[in-house]
């Protein structure tokens, strides 16, 4: 037992981290633009915006385990298979994009509005405000927020068994419900739990660090 | 060196709001070496003015031209390289709270693509200058507000800009920063002969710091002349109440404290010797007025 909850622990690790990056990837360029491209802002694209804004909630309105079955094509697509951990990163990684974006899209428009008018002010063009100003100053609010998506994550993770994927949600389903084995379930539930506290405790470490508003 | 000729702006309305008129029809000259002073209500067009000069505003109509040549016409992508020949100063400071004193002064030379070195020698001797050697590692969190606005000066000169622009610096800021805050800026005046441009709503700024004033409302400019002229003749009633503001220990009584300050003390003021807060006194306040006038008898 000791032996496939380890490695449901590190299936799990594996398609949450993956997916995480990935989702990072894609998310914090777009939360970039749903922060700064609204009316009078310095990429207006308000048509863009909305566009954007209503993928992002459209994306958020289907429940995981709906959006890990109807895009399953897509998965056989990318993947080459739709069973398996590897196959399983790809619906968790869509459903991670739009809640990066909206977390940097709100931690990037908390940046005081004087920075980038004084960072204008000294000849910055925009991608310099955005990479030189924008996004270090709205560091601490991404970290918490990637920590949340790592949770949510790891929430999400467990339904992956129904599209073949593994992880401690599976081995729960199938072992600990199925087979009528409560000692496993303990185990994952305990698992989980222990996860998403070193997830915490990491995030709330590396935010606190890079943090310098409070000293 | 900076010349503006009727500049008109118009923010445009939005979403069925209406459209706001923030300068209607501004002239202003400011020559080499000089600090020039803009005094004005909240609302009376002077931050508006400030941000047309280094075009972080686009004025509705007008242009303004800097050494003789019209930079309104300029393509947006040439502003940041215009900008960079402006220092700005902030009320609120504005400096990037995950960088250090150092690395905030460094910035504007980062944006402009300086190597470390180059960025080095020009932060050394401006950290005596504002009298932050000590803190060069700090973040700002750690900054008093007078030392924060010192790190907001340093930042404005590190590019060696060949104008200053100055929106509010002092009004964050108590009665004892602000007069070292002030004595910095006339001393960066003196020594660099740099040009000022100075906004502010607190007539004893425009007393320690400014040799010629512009006295702005609802989008104009009513009154402009040398500091102590003005101060001491003032002409246009919006300047006259500025004045006495200036005391806020004095009566309030809005029109007949005017009335007097332009009238009944005018042989006084002009009797007065060039101490410019005295001119003021006597020129503002009705007590004062009617205690000299009873001195006199």
């Amino acid at each position: 037992m000791f032996y496939v909850l380890a490695r449901a622990t590190l299936e799990t690790a594996y398609m949450v981290s993956a997916s995480l990056i990935l989702g990072t990837a894609a998310g914090l360029p777009l939360g970039v633009v749903l922060a700064t491209s609204g009316p009078g802002e310095v990429f207006e694209a308000s048509w863009f915006q909305r566009i954007v804004g209503t993928i992002v909630n459209a994306t958020r309105s289907v429940p995981f385990i709906i959006l890990a079955v109807a895009i399953i094509p897509l998965t056989r697509l990318i993947v080459g298979t739709s069973i398996g951990n590897t196959a399983a990163i790809v619906p968790l990684t869509l459903s991670a994009i739009p809640f990066i974006a909206r977390i940097v899209e709100g931690a990037v428009r908390e940046v005081d509005g004087g920075l980038a008018e004084a960072a204008q002010a000294m000849g910055a063009t925009r991608l310099q405000l955005v990479l030189k100003v924008l996004l270090p100053e709205a560091l601490p609010g991404i970290i918490h927020g990637l920590t949340l998506t790592a949770v949510a994550l790891i929430g999400y993770s467990t339904m992956v068994g129904a599209v073949g994927g593994g992880g401690l949600g599976d081995l729960g389903i199938r072992y600990g419900y199925q087979r009528f084995r409560p000692d496993v379930m303990v185990a994952v539930v305990i698992g989980l739990i222990v996860m998403v506290q070193a997830v915490q405790y990491v995030g709330d470490a590396l935010a606190r660090k890079a943090d310098k508003r409070n000293i | 060196m900076i010349r503006l000729i009727d500049i008109h702006k118009t923010y445009s309305a939005r979403r069925g709001g209406p459209r706001y008129v923030a300068l209607r029809g501004v002239s202003l000259n400011i020559a080499e070496g000089e600090v020039l002073g803009v005094i004005g209500r909240s609302g009376a067009g002077k931050s508006t003015l400030l941000r047309c000069i280094n075009l972080l505003e686009i004025p509705t109509l007008g242009s303004v031209s800097i050494d003789g040549r019209d930079v309104t016409t300029l393509p947006k992508r040439a502003l940041p390289a215009l900008r960079r020949r402006f220092g700005m100063v902030f009320q609120h400071f504005n400096l990037l709270s995950s960088r250090t004193v150092y690395d905030n002064i460094a910035l504007p030379l980062e944006l402009a693509g300086a190597s470390k070195a180059e960025i080095a020698a020009a932060i050394d001797p401006l950290l005596p200058l504002v009298g932050l050697e000590d803190k060069r590692r700090c973040y700002p969190a750690e900054l008093s507000g007078g030392q924060k606005q010192r790190v907001g000066i340093a930042r404005a000169l590190v590019n060696r800009p060949d104008i200053l622009l100055c929106d509010e610096v002092t009004s964050a800021l108590d009665p004892e920063t602000t007069r070292n805050i002030l004595a910095l800026l006339r001393d960066i005046n003196r020594r660099f002969n740099l040009t000022m441009a100075v906004i502010t709503h607190e007539m004893a700024v425009v007393r320690t710091l400014c040799d010629r004033v512009a006295v702005m409302d609802g989008g104009v400019i009513v009154e402009d002349g040398a500091v102590e002229m003005v101060f001491r003749r003032p002409r246009h009633a919006t300047t006259r109440s500025l004045l006495c503001d200036a005391f806020p220990d004095l009566p309030a009584s809005g029109g007949s404290r005017e009335t007097i300050g332009a009238t009944g003390c005018e042989g006084e003021a002009e009797a007065a010797e060039t101490d410019v807060l005295k001119t003021v006194w006597v020129a503002a306040s009705p007590n004062t007025c009617r205690l000299a006038a009873a001195g006199k008898r």
